[in-house]
This record gives structure tokens, sequence and C-alpha cells, in this order.
């Protein structure tokens, strides 16, 4: 499995590499150095030579990829691609345009983003495999039907939708919850609730849909139709029998989003105001600091490649027949 | 049910009933008794910069205003916008010298080489508690010469256990105008001040020379010196300008001019100072009434009363109506008058208007999504408050800003720029077209009336009434201003040789190109809007929509043909609006802020001699004479200047719009207890709904567990 690992971590390198050149250029077409200097020193009395002095400040004075001054190895060290996206690798994330340190800020807005989806992820599991236990139970019923229906429904409704409903109704209707906002501490439970909440019923029509797909196919096998010829009772089938099995599908997939969950939430992150990855990301985009976007593309892709080597490995774990090479 | 859970659920009751009798569920503020005394507000975008030689935003101003005192500052109350002394004495003494650096009368027009700014500082004036001033038992700065390893520990600013504070001296004024003249700091006013300041190239080369290799160390600005800068003795300091430039004034009001201890910028450029994100960027070191006490840009800024305040009384003047109002109520008392202020993080309306309706906010603006909630036309046409709010007993305050939208011609463009009758007759016939007054009335709900020139009211030049109208757009009629008809504006239009839109020497129509960063679903109705009033002249309008990047570059090379742009003011005067079209202010020649290129020798003597006289009927005859020129060229249309609208709680005191002074968090008062009573009777939680909602959901489960047992009990038939 060590092997199968090391080749997986080599794998990532060029898709890495791939990612940061992407996320460069799609960034540099759109903007170029000085927009961001103007950007970054605003619209009034801006001259020329204070762009200059901003782009050289920051190392945006470069050519992009190929240093034609330059001879040697230096015509390639003297480029913005090599003096920002290279020193990813070595997760040195440097200082966002406007001279914070990225590497701080990450770790520092990991944890608000992790409230949300770490509850959001726990507590939606929970209650879609209930929900999908149950409908599948009733399997081929008006139960079954209509359940079906409802999740359809649900899966259909933007995001967006539930979020400014459900700050409506909670926050302003019925006053239970605070309509947005952040808090640290056992005073920030109550800051959760809706966000929490939203994510769940956003999500719960495909989740429960999914999981009702898996639970009836694992409910067909010939080891079920033993158990139950057997006259165990239907509650220790579904559960005993059904759900452990059905399990493995579903822990491999919801290992592969576990890293994924640092990463927080774009709209949830800005309609809720909670500080996070995901309102840092959007922030970036907004301010056109290219430190900030391609930090948080790389970790995004890193995050992503972890979560598919840990999904396989997952696999070994929970299914003995499974075998890395 | 088993016993367990019946406790359980009796537990839950418990907790719901007696909330009931608490604060409200939804507050977002922490409660308790000192939250009586607090302003509760809110910024959109975390700021960029704290730091006063570069902030120039006003979403950071909101902040370093209250923090940061230059020597001056404007009047509260007083109309028009008065600049009185801050940390200053009195206003600035002026002294003018002639090439030879001998004093020359203020009242000659010639011969003026530089102007001299003489400004003594209030004695007894000490910063905020900050570790950079902190000393040891032997009275050495324990702070200020830290090793990386020292810092382990430390991860905020309040994580040093030691403060201290010093008096204010006039070098730290001198320490902080050096510090805009740094190459290294990126003043966005360097580019401006270079023009006056005498020396500024001088010693901006020196330094970029002396610190060229480390531009990350500490600077130690004192060390060189700079031309036109004096410190006369701990309190007096002098500028030297080259010539008049009586607007430099205005400048010493805002937080470019604040001053700055050495000691602050030592101790934040000291090694793990920045990775720490600890910088002088962040954790600002100011005399002001307020120290920022929390600094968490992703959530939530919070500023508390500085114990070193030196101490200022609220204005016992004002305008004659502010008495009236309320406004004097606090004549006299000691300022601040609230003892905190917290700004959290909205960056969305909806949230932030319906938390400002429930009482969590003390004012709010009026956005487009809230304006049917909030605002209403009476039968008059007059603005009045919705039923809605006037049962909250929410207050209204508008007023014009300081500011103007308006659409500009590229002078440079051979069909609508130029100096030829042709063009200047096209250009008045387009600003009869487009009717700016439905423009209001469509796409600002009605918040902003019609420019006549560029210069807004609350403006020295600014004309009222008759006297002030634009003739060649509009006229006055049974006291009303009333746009041209448009069949005037054909008339110009075939005179022009533009008969019914179609160019006479060519026989086809005119196609013209508007240039405009805004795109998306929000910007269609506007585009289609302008496309009418241009076919009103038979004028093909092209939209050219691209984003700002792309507009500005076209800006900056003089390839848009008409396009729309706004100014807010700096400063309360006409030169920051006149100098928008002063040609050697040129976009495209000179990189200036002339977006439209416009350039006429009259109009540039005239600017010239009308930005070195002070405000009077002299001035106010050149103004006249210059904006009479701008009408009948027309390089703008001149469009609109909008007017703000703000509404606030009826426990929100001493509210006067005030749209150049930034540090008026320090007048405001609050009515606590009425805060917290009206927030109690707004916000009482309505459980019932989910009770029911649980019961729903639970008695829905029934026919499943019925279904279940059924099942389960049932035998194969």
């Amino acid at each position: 499995m060590i092997a199968y690992i090391i080749r997986r971590v080599l794998y990532a390198i060029p898709i890495l590499v791939g990612v940061n050149v992407i996320t460069f250029l799609l960034f540099f077409v759109v903007n170029t150095p000085d927009d961001m200097a103007r950007m970054f020193l605003g619209q009034k009395h801006v001259t020329q030579e204070q762009v200059e002095d901003w782009k050289t400040e920051r190392g945006y004075h470069y050519p992009l990829f190929y240093n034609m001054q330059e001879e040697g190895a230096d015509t390639i060290r003297k480029t913005i691609f090599y003096n920002k996206s290279l020193r990813l690798f070595i997760f040195d994330f440097g200082r966002s345009d406007s001279g914070r340190d990225i590497g701080f800020d990450i770790t520092q807005r990991m944890w608000p983003s992790l409230a949300i989806a770490v509850p959001q992820l726990l507590i939606g599991l929970l209650v879609a495999i209930t929900f999908a236990l149950l409908i599948a139970f009733f399997r081929a019923t008006y139960i079954d039907y209509w359940a079906v229906v409802i999740c359809v429904a649900l899966m259909s409704i933007s995001s967006l939708f539930y979020i400014i409903g459900g700050q409506y109704v909670m926050g302003k209707i019925l006053r239970v919850v605070p309509i947005s906002g952040f808090e640290t501490g056992l005073f920030g439970i109550k800051f959760l609730i809706l966000p929490v909440l939203i994510g769940i019923v956003g999500g719960i029509g495909s989740s429960t849909r999914w999981y009702r797909t898996i639970f009836l196919e694992e409910m067909n096998r010939d080891y079920v139709r033993t158990a139950r010829a057997k006259g165990i009772a239907e509650q220790v089938v579904l559960f005993r029998h059904v759900l452990r099995n059905a399990l493995i599908p579903i822990l491999t997939g919801v290992v592969v989003i576990l890293p994924l969950l640092f990463m927080g939430s774009l709209i949830t992150e800005s309609f809720f105001g909670i500080p996070g990855l995901g309102s840092y990301t959007i922030d970036a985009i907004n301010r056109q600091d290219f430190a900030i976007v391609r930090s948080m593309v790389f970790l995004g892709a890193f995050l992503y490649i972890v979560g598919l080597l840990l999904t396989d490995i997952s696999y070994t774990v929970v299914d003995p027949r499974v075998r890395l090479r | 049910m088993n016993d367990r859970t019946l406790l359980f659920l009796q537990f839950i009751l418990v907790c719901m009933l007696t909330a009931c009798d608490s604060e409200p569920w939804n507050n977002p503020h922490a409660g308790g008794e000192e939250s009586l005394n607090i302003v509760y507000s809110s910024f959109s975008e975390r700021p960029k910069h704290l730091d006063p030689v570069r902030s120039y935003s006003s979403n950071e101003y909101q902040f370093l205003a209250q923090i940061y005192e230059p020597p001056l500052q404007y009047h509260y109350l007083k109309r028009p916008y008065t600049l009185v002394p801050l940390t200053a004495e009195h206003l600035p003494r002026v002294r003018y010298l002639d090439a030879a650096g001998e004093p020359v009368p203020s009242w000659r027009t010639d011969g003026i080489a530089y102007s001299e700014y003489i400004v003594t500082i209030k004695p007894g004036i000490h910063y905020q508690p900050h570790p950079a001033f902190a000393k040891d038992e032997q009275g050495r700065a324990r702070y200020l010469e830290l090793q990386r390893e020292d810092l382990k520990d430390v991860h905020v600013l309040s994580d040093f256990v030691h403060t201290g504070t010093r008096e204010l001296v006039a070098e730290d004024y001198v320490y902080q105008i050096k510090r805009i003249a740094s190459p290294f700091l990126h003043s966005p006013i360097a580019g401006v001040m270079r023009e006056y300041i005498v020396g500024f190239d001088a010693f901006r080369n020196q330094a970029g020379e002396r610190y060229r290799d480390q531009p990350d160390a500490w600077h130690d600005l004192r060390e060189l010196v700079f031309a036109g800068l004096y410190v006369d003795d701990r309190y007096t300091y002098r500028i030297r300008i080259e010539g008049k430039y009586p607007q430099l004034v205005f400048w010493l009001a805002m937080p470019f001019f604040s001053p700055m201890p050495w000691e602050a910028e030592k101790f934040y450029s000291q090694p793990g100072m920045d990775e720490r994100n600890i910088s002088l960027n962040w954790y600002p070191v100011g005399t002001g009434p307020f120290m920022l006490a929390e600094n968490n840009p992703n959530l939530r800024m919070v500023m508390e009363k500085n114990p070193n305040f030196h101490g200022e009384r609220y204005p016992s003047e004002g305008e004659p109506q502010d008495r009236g109002n309320g406004l004097l109520a606090d004549a006299g008392k000691e300022l601040p008058l609230v003892h905190k202020a917290v700004y959290s993080l909205e960056k969305e309306n909806i949230p932030y208007w319906n938390k400002f309706l429930q009482g969590y906010y003390d004012a709010s603006g009026v956005s487009s999504d809230s304006f049917d909630q909030a605002i209403q036309f009476g039968s008059q046409g007059d603005i009045q408050l919705t039923d809605r709010m006037r049962e909250k007993d929410i207050q209204l305050e508008t007023s014009v800003t300081t500011s103007i939208l308006y659409m500009g011609f590229n002078m440079l463009d051979p069909v609508v720029g130029g100096d030829s009758e042709r063009a200047r007759l096209l250009r008045r016939a387009i600003s009869i077209a487009v009717d700016y007054e439905e423009y209001i009335s469509i796409f600002a709900n009605g918040r902003g009336i019609p420019a006549q020139s560029p210069l807004p009211p609350g403006i020295f030049g600014h004309v009222e009434g008759e006297a002030g109208v634009n003739p060649h757009v509009y006229d006055w009629v049974n006291g009303e201003l009333k746009r041209k008809d448009i069949r005037y504006a054909r008339q110009l239009m075939a005179e022009a040789g533009y008969e019914d839109g179609f160019d006479r020497a060519s026989g086809k129509q005119l196609v013209l190109y508007f240039d405009t960063p805004g795109a998306g679903p929000g910007a269609k109705a506007h585009f289609s809007w302008l496309r009418k009033q241009y076919q009103k002249l038979g004028i093909q309008l092209v939209i050219r929509a691209t984003d700002y990047n792309r507009f500005q570059e076209k800006m900056r090379k003089g390839t848009g043909q008409i396009f729309q742009w706004g100014w807010n003011a700096d400063y309360p005067d006409p030169e920051n609006f006149f100098f928008l079209l002063y040609g050697p202010n040129s976009k495209v020649q000179h990189s200036g802020e002339n977006a439209t290129n416009y350039q006429n020798p009259e109009f540039d003597r005239l600017f010239e001699q009308m930005k070195n006289i002070g405000n009077g009927p002299h001035r106010m005859q050149v103004i006249q004479e210059m904006t009479r020129i701008l009408q009948r060229d027309a390089p703008w249309l001149w469009g609109f200047h909008p007017k703000a609208f703000s509404l606030f709680h009826s426990w929100y005191r001493n509210v006067k719009p005030n749209l150049m002074a930034n540090n008026v968090l320090k007048y405001k008062r609050v009515d606590g207890q009425l805060r917290e009573t009206r927030r109690a009777e707004w916000n009482r939680p309505r459980y019932w709904p989910l009770i029911i909602l649980s019961g729903v959901l639970l008695i829905s489960f029934v026919p499943a567990v019925i279904g279940f047992y059924r099942r389960e009990r049932g035998t194969l038939r």
C-alpha cells in the first residue's frame, strides 16, 4: 500500500502544476499586474510611477513566464510564475497583496469554516441515512413515492433561496436565532444553528435519494433475503445487515469530501458573515488579490487529491477484499 | 415515553419559557449592562489599510478618523463646511515668501515663490496606551529591540503585557509627512504632494537610495532632511510649499497628515511581527477619542474610548435649526459620548437591513432592495417614511452629497470631441436629450438633483435657483427647472449637420459609442433607457460594456467616446471639482483626473486664478465665468448630485450628515435603555410555529411506525 500511496503522491505533482498554471493563466488573462496595482492603490491620484513602484515591490514587474531580458536560469527564475507559484509546493503561501501573511490567515479562518461544515456533515449524514432507510423500508409504497417527490423538490431549489428564506423565517419572523453573524465560544452556538440547519435541509434531498438507492441495492441482495428467510426481525435486518454493508459506499463518499470541509462555503459564509475560508476566497477574487486566489486554488486542489487518496485507503479499511498495489 | 424523555422535554420547555424574559434569542451582540453605551454599526468590506499614509477610502476612514488626529477637523454642525483646530492651537498661520525666502505681503499676487504653513499643536496631548511606548524600570523601551524568539507567545497586539504613552510633539507630524514621501509606502497622495511641498522629490530619492537594499526594515526617516519641513519647537512645525496652494489646509484635516510616532513604526518593523500580521497597517496608534480594541477584520472591529484622550467638548453652535432638532442638547459635554463602538462585518444588504429593523444596528442607509419598505412619496412628491418605519419611530436624514455622477465626452474623439461649433452643438443636443430627471426617478428612486455644473450644493460657487441654471439645457419656468424641449435639441442637431440623426456629409445614421464597466442583468434596463434617450435625436447608441480594468485602460488611452463616471469631493473647495476639467490634468496626456481630456485655455487660465484666491465675491465671479465656459462647451452631461438617505433609530442621537468629516463617532450618543426596551419588544421569539411544526413532523411519522409494526406482525399470504 505504501508503494501505491507514493505513486499517488507523485501523480499529484503534475496535477498541481497544471492547476497552478491554469489558475495563473486565467487570472492574468483577466487582470494585468497594472490592474492589480491600480485596484490596490485606489482610484484617485494614482500615477504610473506609483503603479510601477507597487509592482516592483511585490515582484509583479517581471514577465509572466519567460524573461527575455535575462540569461540562463534567470530567464525562468525572474518571472512572476516562478516567484509567485512555485513556492506553493512547499506550502509557503507568502503574503497577500495587501501585506498579510496568508498562512496565518488560513489557520485563523479554517476554524469558522469547520464550525459550520462539520456539524452540517455529521447531522446531515445522520438525518439523510435515517430518512433513506425509512424510505427504503417502505419501498414501492405511497410513502416512498412522495418521499422521492419531496427529495426532488428539495434538490431543485437554489441554495440561495434556502439561505434568504431561512434568515427570513427563523431570524426575522420567528426571531429564534440571529439572522447572521459569528462568535466564538458557547455564545457562538446560536449563530451556527441557522447555517447548519440550512445546509442540512439544502443537502437532504440529494443525499437521501442517493442513500436510498444504495440501501435498495443492498436490500435486494441474497444475504438479506437469507436473513429474512431465517425469520430475523426487519429492524435487525435493516440495522445490522443492510446499514452496515451500505455504509461502505457511504463512508467512501464522505471521506472524499472530508479535507474539503476546510475550504468552507462561498455563499453561506458570505450571507451569514462567517469569517471562514469561503468568504476569504470570494473577497480575494473581488479584490483581485492574486496571492490569495492562487493559494486557495492550490489548497483546494491539494485537499481534493488528499480526499481521493483517503477514499482509496478507506476502501481497504472497510472492505478487506480490496488491496491497493 | 420514559421518565428520562419526559425530564428532557420539561427541561427544554423551562429553557424556552425562561428565555422569554431574558435577552432576545436573535440578538447578534453580546448583551449585559455595558452594552447600554455602545454604538452598533457595520462594515461591508474588510479594510485594506489602517495606516493613515496609505488609507484613502471611506470604509477605512470610519475607523482611522476616530483614532488618528490631524491638526484640523471640520466643524460638526456648521455649514458651509468650516475648518476648526483639532490638535492645533488655531488654524495654521500662512506666510508668503519670495524666491530669496523673504516674506511677501499676502495681498501681493506676484512674486510669491513659496508659502509656509505654520502649525502649532496643543501641549499635553498623549497617545493611546501602546506597547511601542512601554518602558522598563530603568526607563528603557521594553519592546523596541525584540528578537524573533521574544515573540513566540505573541499572536496579537494585546499579548504584549506592558503599554505606555508619550506626549504628542510636532516632530510626529513631520515624521508622517516624510512617510507620505517615502517611496516604500505608496501613499496615494504622493503624486499630488510632490507638486507642492518643497523638497518632496529630493527626499523621496534620498530615502529610496538610503533604504533600497532593506525595504522591509525600519526606515528612520528622522535622520533624513526634508527641505520643505521644519520643526521650530516641541509643538510647532512648518510646511513650505511651492507658490500658493490654499487647499493645503483641507489636506491638513485628512488622516494623511495625522501624527505618527517613530516608536510605532520601529516597533512594528521588528522581525517576526509581519508573520503575525502585527503591523502598522492593522494596529493603528493615535491620539484620538477611540482606539482599536479588537481588530478582527474578518468578523468585527471594536473601538473603545482612549483613556489618554486629551478631551474635547461637544460644539455649542451650529446652524439655526440645529437647536430645534436637538443637535445642541449635548453642547459643552465632554467627548466622546459613547465608550465603545462595535462594527460587525455585514457583506450582504438583506441581513443588515433586517437587523437594523430588529434594532441591532443603530443606523442604516437605504439600499435599492429596501427602498420601498422604507420610503414613500407623498402626494406632492415629497419624501416620507413608510408607516412601518414610523411605527418603529425610525428617523430619516437626507443630504445632497458633495459628489457628481456625470456622462463625459472624450474631447479627443473626432465626432463628439474637439472645440468645433459642430461638436459643441452635438454635445448640447445630447445634453438636452438625456433626461436626467427621469434617470433619477427610475434608477435612483428620486435620490438626486440634476446638476447644472460640476459644483454640488455645499461647495463654494454652487448657485441655487434661477441664477444657477444651465441655460443650454434648462429653462426656469414658474420658479422651477424645466428641461428644454426635445425639438430644440433636434434643431441643434440639424445645425450641427445631423438632421434627424443622419450625418449630412455621409448620409449615414450617426452611431455613437458608450463605454461602461457596468454589465450583467442589472445594467440592461439602464442601457435600454440610455439608447432610448439618444434615439430621441435619431442617434444609434452602441453600448460597449467591459470590466472596470479595461474601462480604465480605455480612459487612460483615450479610446473611449462617451462614458459615465463620478467624483466624490476630497475637500469642500471648487478647485477639487474644476480640476477634473483642467487641461494640464488630462488623463491621456498627463495621467491626471481629467478623463474627458477637455482643454480650454481660457478655462485653464481662470482655474489657475481661482484656485489661489480665497472665498469671496472675486472668486465667485471667476467661478461663474468658468461655469459659463463649461456650460457652453458641454464636455460633460452634468448628470446629477446623488442624495444620501440615512435612517436611524430614535435612541441614536446627534445625527447630522457631515459629508466632509469622518471623525463623527465622538459626537454620537445612544439612549441604551430605550434601545434595550425596543429590542426586547421587537424581538420576542415566536416558538409556537416550531412546536406545531415538530408536532406535524412527529404525527407524520405515525403512519410509518404503524406501517412498520403492521408489516412486522403481518403474515405472508
